[in-house]
Formats: structure tokens, C-alpha cells, sequence
């Protein structure tokens, strides 16, 4: 049977008012040691208000190959930036 | 440099995708873990990665040494954290390496049978306080040297764990800078301390960024990966050129009569240090290689009974939580 410690995605709250961002990974037996080893690991300088912890194999993830299917159809829609259309300067600040 | 001597693998890979890939880290876009990559690179950076993991954790062990014995409690809770972030640079290391289809216990007992390294340096004695400033400022002095280029390679999580390590280094160098030069002026006693230490760290560091350009002989494939972003010898002048007015503010004597600067190169003329010291170190034949391994191995061992207790409890109370479901 295997014997390590299951792989935990850590996701910290940097400051108050931003979302949890991706810091990195680490080993835990369960979601609570987790937590306790993500505060020892990544928060060792006040980088963090609130930690999320994910088991690793509980995230799926879009694969290298998918890129061009999934992200090439938003290149050819340059109309959904405001800077693709043209305000008369007499209209003012829009 | 943490990982010396890390062999390159040659890819025996279809050629359009080789090229495919040169193009992609010539244009400095990082490669992520799900990425088409050749498995000479994989292999060479699980290798050269889990040296770099290894040296972190080994490390402690020599700093560790001087823990209790702190001259004040000042200095122990700055010592403490220094040896605690090493455990950290550690782990990033070692879930950036297993990003590459490695687990972190077969790394592990890897590094427990000696199948793969860690840096020289750590296999050399700390044997006063001294020495604790000595190991920051030259032996954290010669890590920055090279952790500071590797934030750029080419691999993603590599580059990211680099980035984080290169925040918290600089605080490990100027606690041994302040630690030695307290030291340099102090007492007589104290003062040939600090150039004792010098002297025998000194050598060991210029050793740490691995043998000359000349003798190197896996450099110019991990240099068009680029997981090695300068050579040995450019980093090495890098430290010299760096440390030299360092000792010299100290008052400290660097150990090398040949030591002199060279206005037309704009840079420290040095002597080489004794390389077949260096090779025997690697070979495993240092003054600490022998109790550095058997104190991992112990810790090993005697930590197996916590990870299977901790595990058959989380598994345990999964089962109950699924039966109460």
C-alpha cells in the first residue's frame, strides 16, 4: 500500500479584499495538517490572512493541446474591448 | 552553487518536436509540468532540482548544530528561522521536482542511499560560532550567486520555487554578515575566530559553483535549455569580485596570496581551489559525508511511525465520515 502523504494545491489570501492565489504544493495526511504545514511552509512573512488547501488529485485541469480550441476563438472578437470603437472627442470621457 | 556537477541526459526524441521545444524556450516561454518536453531535460531536472532540495535539507544540519549553543537569544531565534526557511526552500524544491513525474519518497531514498547528491559544502564541520556567520555570508553568498540568474530558467515550477527562495535568502547572508562581523570586531579572541572560520570556509565556497568551464563538461546542453543560465567560472569571479571588499571592511584576511586585482579584466585575479579535494568530498570521502547521511537516514527512520500514524488516522476518519454519509 502506497505510504506517502497525499499532495495538497495551497491557495493563499494574500492581503484582505484579494482573491486566494495558487503558492504552490506541499505533503499532508489530512486537510487540517495541511493547513497547519501551508502556514509553516508559505506564510512564514505575513503572506497570508486565509489559506485554502485542495487536494491535488481533486483538481482537473484543461489540457496544452486544448489551447488552440479553447482560447483561439476570443482572438478574432477584438469588438469586446471598448478600445476597438471610436468615441467623437465632443462626446467626452465614455 | 547547490547543484554541481548535474549530468546532462541526451534526448533521443523526434527531432521536429526537439526543435519545436528550442524554439519555445529560445523565445523565453516557460515549459509547465503537462508540457511536451524531451526526457533528457525531465531527467536532468529531476536531477538537478533534487540535488538543489537535497542541499537545502542536508544544510540544516550543520547550522542546526549550533542552535543551543547561540551565544545570545537573539541570535538562536534569528538562527531558528534561518534553519527553518532552509526547510521550506527545501520543500519548494521538492514539489517542483515532482511536478516532473518523480514522488517525494522515492527522491527521498534517493538521497538516504546516496544515489543522488548534495552540495560539498555541507560536508564540512561547523565547529564554533564563528563559523555559523561564516556559512551565511559566504556559503548563502555563493547560493545567491546562482539562485539570483536561476529565477529566469526555462522551467515554470522551478523558476516560481527560485523566486520565492531568492526573497528569503538575502535575509540568510546579512544575518551572517552581522553575525561574523560582530565577531571581526570584537575581542582578539573573537577576531581570530572570524578569520579562522574565513579561512576554512573560504576555499569550500569557491568549490560550491562546481569545477572550471574547462572541465565541465555537461554545461552547454543545460545552458540551451536553459536550467544553467551562467557557467561555473563566471559565477565564481561573480563571488570573488563581490566578497573580496566585504572581508575587506571586515578586516578580515581572505586566504589566498595571489589574490590581487586585475585593472585590465576589471576584476579579482584568484587562485583555483584544490580540486581533487573537491572531487574526494563528492565521492563521499569529506569530513562529514558519513554523519551527514546517517542523520538523514535517522530522521527517516525514526519519523516513519508519525507518517503511517498520522495517515492510518486521516484514513481512519475518511471511512467513518463515508459509513456516516
Amino acid at each position: 500500500m502506497n505510504t506517502e502523504w497525499p499532495l495538497w494545491e495551497i491557495f493563499i489570501r494574500g492581503q484582505h479584499g484579494m482573491s486566494h492565489r495558487h503558492v504552490g504544493s506541499l505533503h499532508a495526511p489530512d486537510a487540517e495538517m495541511a493547513i497547519k504545514n501551508a502556514r509553516d511552509v508559505y506564510t512564514r512573512r505575513n503572506e497570508g490572512v486565509s489559506i485554502w488547501v485542495v487536494e491535488a488529485n481533486n483538481i482537473s485541469a484543461s489540457s496544452p493541446s486544448d489551447k488552440g480550441p479553447l482560447y483561439e476563438p476570443s482572438e478574432s472578437k477584438v469588438y469586446r474591448h471598448p478600445t476597438f470603437f471610436d468615441i467623437p472627442e465632443e462626446v467626452g470621457a465614455m | 552553487m547547490y547543484a554541481q556537477m548535474v549530468e546532462s541526459e541526451a534526448s533521443n526524441d523526434d527531432p521536429e518536436k526537439l526543435a519545436e521545444f528550442q524554439a519555445r524556450i529560445d523565445a523565453d516561454i516557460k515549459i509547465e509540468p503537462k508540457d511536451w518536453m524531451p526526457q533528457g531535460y525531465r531527467k536532468t531536472l529531476i536531477r538537478q532540482i533534487g540535488q538543489h532540495a537535497h542541499s537545502e535539507i542536508v544544510g540544516q544540519l550543520p547550522e542546526g548544530n549550533w542552535i543551543t549553543r547561540a551565544p545570545t537569544l537573539q541570535r538562536k531565534a534569528i538562527l531558528l528561522a534561518k534553519v527553518q526557511d532552509e526547510a521550506g526552500h527545501g520543500l519548494y524544491l521538492y514539489c517542483a521536482a515532482e511536478t516532473l513525474g518523480v514522488s517525494r519518497d522515492e527522491i527521498t531514498e534517493m538521497l538516504l542511499d546516496g544515489r543522488m547528491k548534495y552540495s560539498s559544502i555541507f560536508n564540512y564541520p561547523t565547529l564554533n560560532w564563528a563559523d555559523i556567520g561564516a556559512v551565511g555570508w559566504l556559503v548563502d553568498g555563493a547560493a545567491i550567486m546562482n539562485q539570483v540568474p536561476l529565477q529566469r530558467t526555462s522551467y515554470g515550477p522551478y523558476s516560481r520555487a527560485m523566486i520565492r527562495i531568492c526573497k528569503e535568502e538575502s535575509f540568510h547572508q546579512r544575518q551572517g554578515y552581522d553575525a561574523i562581523r560582530k565577531m571581526a570586531e570584537g575581542t582578539p579572541e573573537q577576531r581570530k575566530m572570524a578569520q579562522d572560520a574565513m579561512n576554512r570556509f573560504w576555499y569550500p565556497s569557491l568549490m560550491m559553483f562546481g569545477p572550471s568551464d574547462k572541465d565541465s563538461v555537461h554545461s552547454a546542453q543545460s545552458m540551451a535549455w536553459k536550467i544553467k543560465i551562467n557557467t561555473n567560472d563566471e559565477l565564481r569571479q561573480k563571488f570573488v569580485d563581490q566578497t573580496v571588499p566585504q572581508a575587506e571592511y571586515l578586516g578580515l584576511t581572505i586566504p589566498d596570496p595571489d589574490l590581487t586585482w586585475n585593472e585590465e579584466r576589471g576584476h579579482y585575479d584568484f587562485s583555483e581551489p584544490d580540486w581533487s579535494e573537491f572531487f574526494d568530498v563528492i565521492k563521499g570521502n569529506g569530513p562529514c559525508n558519513v554523519d551527514r547521511l546517517a542523520a538523514r537516514n535517522k530522521a527517516w527512520d525514526d519519523g516513519k511511525w508519525v507518517r503511517d500514524g498520522l495517515l492510518a488516522h486521516a484514513r481512519k476518519k475518511q471511512a467513518g465520515n463515508l459509513a456516516a454519509e
